[in-house]
């Protein structure tokens, strides 16, 4: 039993000790060359237009269900004109920057993962270290950036979306006037709620690809190895993404509100 | 008076026919538990070809990934091009690299990228050469091989005997001194790989290039080391049985769990009194 323990914690702490180290040598390979800047504006590509479908619909659907709710909420209350401010402040606070990782984790996270993971098994990964090409450069650093910088792009859209399907239900569903509902966000916005919103998905869109990375280019195993590290990134990642949440709105609101 | 650097010192050297190009002397290397290499010694002549033979799991493509620095020894010195690899940096491995082409199992194609980007992949990615040059030798090194009209496919349209070609073709396109087959030829038909043996030949003799093959396909590290290439005056190129001269140039190697226990030429091997030899050969 208790060599059991120590066996999992060593697994554990070598794990976190690569983790580190991979996410130090792309930082580093963000600021010296070569830069494979084709690479990363495919990723960029990849990562942000390619998101921003499944980003959209998530992000209308949540607004619209959002408002839903909080109508019935609101109406024993009497309160219902203010669905704007309650809609806008989840979405933008909350929902939207979570949901939006959570799809990325799925969409990206599982991609970067099994992309990786194969090349790996393949010995893709060892063909481009033999043909001189270090694979942090070529393909942890396009992937580390896009993910940094598109995470809060298609959060942004997310909320407006969002916020967006919660004016259609609040219109055609709970009957408040347009003018009523958009006044109401912007009268219940604040810059500190716009901060957080927008601090978050930084962190996400970092969270989300460096774990993909690490976990793919770990695989081991053949096919099935492949399969395993999706599942894990994607595991991985979604806790994370929650975890990170909770922290990062504790520094915020420390140091915010 | 001029004083040269060790580099410079190397470098004329190696220049020399002759010259020792990859060298492994006492080399260790063990995963957890299992023992891979046990006291590895030998080394690659200029120009030479060194067979490396064994049954699966023997430690033989280990000895491969050692020498381009994908892997690390325990101990024991391998110096590649005069230089120690076994002391260098993933950096510093890089300069190594650049004169060394290495052709994996299965090929290990980039499944993204057309056989164009694959085959100039280094040329495109790693040096500053003008696109239009890279094109040419893509082109030139396709033609060499026999696929150019393969050029704008992706890996996945192509046969396993035209994988492990654009392989060659990739491994060849920078136009590296040493070689390095692992197991280029297993899984192949016998027509398929006999062309992929030949194109071996002709890389060698032709270009001049050093070539260590990893194998346990004994009938095609025979065909290798007993034939040669050579461009008639009309220069059309033809695979001819080797001079006794040039097959004393191809060295083999024999490896029994991570120990040498054949060194010596074609002949040598044949007649070797050993059961476990004897065992593979049949």
């Amino acid at each position: 039993m208790l060599s059991l323990l120590e066996r999992w914690l060593k697994h554990a702490a070598l794990e976190v000790q690569e983790y580190v180290r991979l996410t130090r040598a792309a930082f580093h390979g963000v600021y010296t060359r070569p830069l494979y800047r084709h690479d990363i504006v495919e990723q960029f590509d990849q990562i942000g237009a390619g998101s921003l479908t499944v980003v959209l619909l998530a992000g209308l659907f949540t607004g619209a269900a959002l408002a839903s709710q909080t109508g019935l909420t609101l109406d024993q209350f009497g309160a219902r004109p203010v669905v704007g401010r309650l809609v806008s402040a989840s979405m933008i606070k909350e929902l939207g920057p979570v949901l939006t990782a959570l799809m990325l984790t799925g969409r990206i996270g599982s991609g970067i993962a099994a992309e990786l993971g194969s090349m790996v098994v393949t010995d893709q990964i060892n063909a481009l270290r033999a043909l001189g090409t270090d694979p942090v450069r070529k393909l942890v650093v396009p992937r580390v950036l896009a993910g940094i910088f598109m995470a809060p792009v298609l959060t942004v859209i997310s909320d407006f979306i969002g916020i967006l399907g919660g004016w259609a239900v609040a219109r055609f569903q709970l009957q408040v006037n347009s003018g009523l509902y958009w006044s109401s966000i912007t009268k219940g916005l604040y810059m500190q709620d716009v901060w957080m919103g927008l601090s978050k998905p930084f962190v996400f869109g970092f969270l989300i690809v460096t774990i993909a990375c690490h976990v793919g280019l770990r695989t081991s195993g053949g096919t099935a190895g492949v399969g395993k590290a999706t599942t894990v990134s994607v595991v991985a990642g979604s806790v994370a993404v929650i975890a990170a949440d909770f922290f990062v709105t504790q520094i915020m609101i420390a140091l915010l509100y | 008076m001029k004083t040269q650097t060790a580099a410079q010192t190397a470098k004329q050297i190696l220049a020399e026919a002759g010259a020792p190009v990859v060298m492994f002397d006492h080399v260790q290397l063990a995963f957890d538990e299992k023992v891979v290499l046990q006291d590895v010694s030998f080394t690659v002549i200029k120009g030479h070809t060194k067979v490396i033979l064994g049954a699966s799991g023997s430690g033989k493509s280990t000895i491969l990934k050692i020498i381009v620095g994908l892997l690390k020894a325990d101990a024991g010195v391998v110096w590649v091009n005069g230089q120690r690899v076994d002391q260098l940096s993933e950096q510093d491995l890089m300069s190594v690299r650049a004169d060394l082409g290495m052709i994996f199992q299965e090929g290990a194609l980039f499944d993204s990228l057309t056989v164009r980007e694959n085959v100039g992949y280094k040329l495109y990615e790693e040096t500053d050469m003008p696109l239009e040059e890279v094109d040419k030798r893509v082109e030139e090194v396709l033609g060499f091989i026999g696929l150019a009209e393969h050029i704008d496919k992706m890996p996945s349209e192509l046969s396993g005997g035209q994988r492990r070609r654009v392989a060659i073709a990739r491994a060849m396109a920078f136009k590296p001194s040493i070689m390095l087959y692992d197991e280029a030829t297993t899984g192949l038909d016998p027509i398929t790989a006999t062309t992929v043996d030949e194109e071996m030949i002709k890389l060698r003799d032709l270009e001049n290039v050093s070539s260590i093959i990893v194998t346990h396909q004994l009938r095609d590290a025979f065909f290798v080391a007993e034939h040669m290439a050579h461009r008639d005056a009309n220069g059309k190129v033809e695979v001819v049985p080797a001079t006794p001269q040039k097959e004393r140039q191809a060295e083999f190697i024999m490896l029994r769990d991570g120990l040498i226990i054949f060194e010596g030429d074609a002949d040598s091997l044949r007649a070797s009194q050993d059961p476990y030899i004897r065992d593979f050969l049949s």
